[in-house]
């Protein structure tokens, strides 16, 4: 094969991933510092697109609310695992964020009185823990369309730079110091190295490792590869939020909007289980609890269908014209996916894999940082890391509804401002290390040199298949013990994968094997890390544990991987201390 | 043995085919409500991993697998395969250069996209510490037009998108809509400026097509005629 050209791009930033963290990134350094972002796909197709209930903030539309008991909930849904100070600044920086976002045009849904229509969710509540709140700001069921879109629309009019269908290859470090990324032109072919002050990835989330999941078919965890191969940690990817609520069979999300509107969910003997798991909010619990009762009833034989395999939502009662005002979206893809419609009969659903807690560690100001039980954390030089990618960490152990949306917020338009303001205090870029992005490259060659005879289609099957089995709602020493040994012989596999595709214009062969290593990679730092927390906590769950272990386990997991591939994990404390407030002291968690 | 049907798929590589060709491939039905795109990627993952394509969401709202599939525009991840005929054909988009298969190149797609300023215009500042009001009734009007996912499933079956290389299109002009109705925006004059055009909301010839391919049921047809008597109510 010609060689292929590498092309060297310089900017100030550079921003990988165009999702709503990326996007708010960009706004917020664009207007400072020479910026660039780059995505794997045009920006309004990135998963923030799918997100669908809404986005939390205390802006009290409804009912008094405070962005304190915002605080309390989500660090109790956290299973007290969130980094306080982190939590505290996001609950606080909501409204504004929120607000923001309607001046740059977003369409929220309106209340009679003209102000950002909020809904109920899972595990917010009034008065710490109290009853339900209303507090997650929508547009119908399409927020994440509605934010991205309006987010994409303000990088337009302020004429943010993009190279839009760009797979990045490698983080590029000079010795300590990130000086950009490595990145492959998907359309055209041919590489591409970001030169830059500053670089964020905003890469998004690791859930396609999962069979059944809600997510896009990019959500491949490759910023988590890429840094874990830079030599850099992941921290705490043994949360894997599993989504109460998929589409049976198909794993499309039904937002958990539908039981903040007064849908709830029913076993095979029409019982409103929830009532027994979660006494005072029902079916408003936070996810990891709704899901694992969900999967408790199916276990002990009360779920639906021929082989009990799924529940029921149901929410015709709601009344079909609030089903067709509010959730719109929703009756289409219950429609489409389950044909099923919803005005009149209930949703088959299962608890869905759908989002990683887990990421590329960060403090509040979307630095990324090392540390260690005794060795308090420092900022990487010219690292950033914001979004579903990050762990910052607000979700700990597991996640609240709607505080997704809020977080690319926060932690984007934060990012974005210390990313402008780092770039500013350099007089000069670092320079490029020696031969940059050798590693990247080569992998690229070899593979559209190779003559590898393993197909990745059936590595994947088996990796996703696996993880589901072995890792998912319910895992064991055994059954992760397994998975370890099921990882071991799928990455000997993957040494031999070829593709058949060499040529150089949109090679989707190339791209979906590339992300198949890394998703092959960050998975033997799930599999570690749940393997070696012997608790329960939040969305992980050992039934060999089934205890939470504050002693031995209030702790996050940092995950390295050494030049042989195999995972070292070291620990870091919680930060325990807010800005403001008192601490959040851990209780057990009762809903 | 589980029952099959044909997909019949567009292939172009322009680094080897001097020409576009069709490939058949047989794809199972393994469980029922398999779509579109669960066959495009059977198809890569287990037959021939040279075929390329866009997908991500596959639910609908991202927009990046508009095709043509037996003849019209649809999103392959919601059009089920037992609602199509047998044999299946998949084709790229129409009037848009092919950049491999079934991926087409979309610069000049969004390039009139942008031309519309599709982005909220305001001259009053907003308030400082709270969200500018809008009542549920004004909110409503923009149900059905902040919807578009930009497929670009509508602009490629209008045949005067087709025949005018200059001309914005439904999806573009629908956009232009979406930001005029919104009571918030300032920006209708220096929009409705560059939509009095031939090339903008005039070449519209109620062809309906657009409306027809839409998967998301908006309707650009209505949201261009708004425009043409906007423009006119402004003129006179």
């Amino acid at each position: 094969m010609a060689d292929i050209k590498v092309t060297v791009h310089k900017h100030d930033v550079v921003i990988v991933g165009a999702g709503g963290a990326g996007l708010r990134a960009a706004l917020e350094a664009s207007r400072v510092v020479n910026t660039a972002v780059i995505s794997q796909v045009f920006p309004t197709r990135s998963h923030t697109v799918a997100a669908q209930g809404g986005v939390a903030a205390s802006l009290s539309n409804v009912e008094p609310d405070d962005w304190v008991w915002h605080m309390f909930d989500t660090i109790k849904g956290s299973d007290y695992l969130g980094d306080q100070d982190a939590i505290e600044f996001m609950c606080r920086m909501a409204p504004e964020v929120v607000i923001e976002l309607e001046h740059m045009g977003m369409p929220f849904s309106r209340l009679q009185d003209g102000k950002i229509f909020q809904r109920r969710f899972g595990g917010h509540t009034k008065d710490f823990g109290k009853e339900a709140i209303c507090r997650t700001c929508a547009a119908a069921d399409r927020t994440g369309h509605a934010m991205l879109h309006t987010l994409y629309e303000q990088c337009v009019k302020n004429q943010v730079v993009f190279y839009n269908e760009f797979f990045a290859l490698e983080l590029l470090m000079n010795e300590d110091h990130v000086v950009g990324v490595l990145a492959w032109d998907i359309a055209n072919g041919g590489f591409h190295i970001f030169h830059a002050k500053a670089t964020m990835f905003a890469t998004g989330g690791y859930i396609r490792v999962y069979k059944t999941n809600s997510n896009a078919h990019i959500n491949t965890g490759d910023g988590l590869s890429l840094s874990l191969r830079a030599g850099l940690p992941v921290e705490d990817l043994e949360f894997v939020q599993f989504h109460p609520t998929g589409i049976y069979g198909v794993g499309n999300l039904i937002t958990e909007g539908v039981r903040g509107e007064g849908g709830y969910l029913l076993n095979k003997d029409g019982e409103r289980f929830m009532k027994r798991y979660a006494p005072t909010v029902w079916d408003l619990a936070s996810r990891d609890v709704v899901s694992r009762a969900m999967a408790e009833e199916m276990r002990q034989g009360r779920g639906c269908g021929p082989k009990g395999d799924y529940l029921l939502l149901k929410l015709d009662h709601i009344g079909a014209d609030i089903i067709h005002e509010r959730l719109p979206g929703i009756w289409e893809l219950a429609y489409v996916f389950a044909h099923v419609d919803c005005t009149k009969e209930p949703i088959p659903v299962t608890p869905t894999a759908h989002y990683s807690m887990g990421g590329i560690p960060t403090n509040r100001y979307s630095e990324v940082v090392l540390g260690g039980m005794d060795k308090p954390e420092e900022p990487v030089k010219g690292f950033y890391a914001a979004g579903e990618a990050a762990c910052a960490s607000v979700h700990g152990a597991n996640r609240l509804g709607s505080n997704s949306l809020l977080d690319i917020m926060v932690f984007g338009k934060v990012g974005g401002q210390k990313m402008a303001e780092f770039a500013q205090s350099l007089p000069e870029h670092v320079p490029l290390p020696e031969n940059p992005g050798k590693k990247g490259i080569e992998e690229v060659k070899n593979l559209l040199n190779g003559t590898g005879g393993e197909m990745m289609g059936a590595i994947w099957d088996e990796l996703k298949e696996s993880m589901e089995l072995n890792c998912g709602v319910f895992r064991t020493e055994e059954t992760l013990t397994t998975q370890r040994t099921v990882l071991k012989k799928l990455c000997d596999r993957f040494k031999n994968v070829g593709i058949a595709d060499k040529g150089l214009a949109f090679n989707l062969d190339l791209i979906e094997t590339l992300e198949l290593g890394h998703m092959l990679d960050f998975s033997k730092a799930i599999v570690e890390g749940a393997l070696a927390r012997q608790e329960s906590r939040g969305a992980h769950y050992r039934d060999d544990y089934p205890q939470r272990d504050d002693e031995k386990w209030h702790k996050h997991t940092l995950a390295y991987m050494e030049e042989d591939g195999s995972i070292r994990l070291d620990y870091k404390p919680v930060r325990m201390k807010p800005l403001t407030v008192p601490t959040f002291e851990p209780k057990e968690r009762v809903y | 043995m589980l029952k099959t049907v044909t997909f019949s798929v567009f292939r172009y590589d322009p680094e080897k085919d001097k020409k576009p060709y069709y490939k058949d491939y047989k794809v199972e039905l393994r469980r029922p409500g398999m779509m579109v795109l669960d066959g495009l990627n059977q198809i890569r993952w287990e037959q021939d991993g040279t075929l390329a394509y866009r997908r991500s969401c596959r639910e609908g709202v991202c927009g990046s697998d508009g095709l043509n599939i037996n003849g019209v525009n649809m999103l392959a991840c919601i059009t089920h395969i037992e609602d199509l005929k047998d044999p299946i054909v998949v084709q790229p988009l129409p009037s848009m250069p092919v950049i491999k298969d079934l991926v087409v190149d979309f610069t000049d797609f969004y390039k009139k996209y942008y031309l519309v300023k599709p982005y909220l215009i305001t001259k009053t500042p907003p308030p400082s510490d709270r969200e500018r009001l809008q009542s549920p009734e004004d909110r409503k009007k923009l149900d059905g037009l902040y919807e578009c996912i930009l497929c670009a499933c509508c602009s490629t079956s209008c045949p005067s998108f087709w025949a005018d290389p200059d001309y914005l299109g439904p999806a573009a002009l629908l956009k232009a809509w979406r930001f005029i109705a919104d009571t918030r925006d300032e920006g209708a004059d220096e929009r409705l400026e560059i939509i009095n055009d031939r090339d903008g909301a005039w070449r519209c010839h109620t062809i309906l097509n657009c409306v027809e391919a839409c998967p998301k049921q908006l309707n650009p047809t209505e949201a261009i005629a708004e425009l043409k008597k906007t423009i006119i109510h402004r003129k006179f």
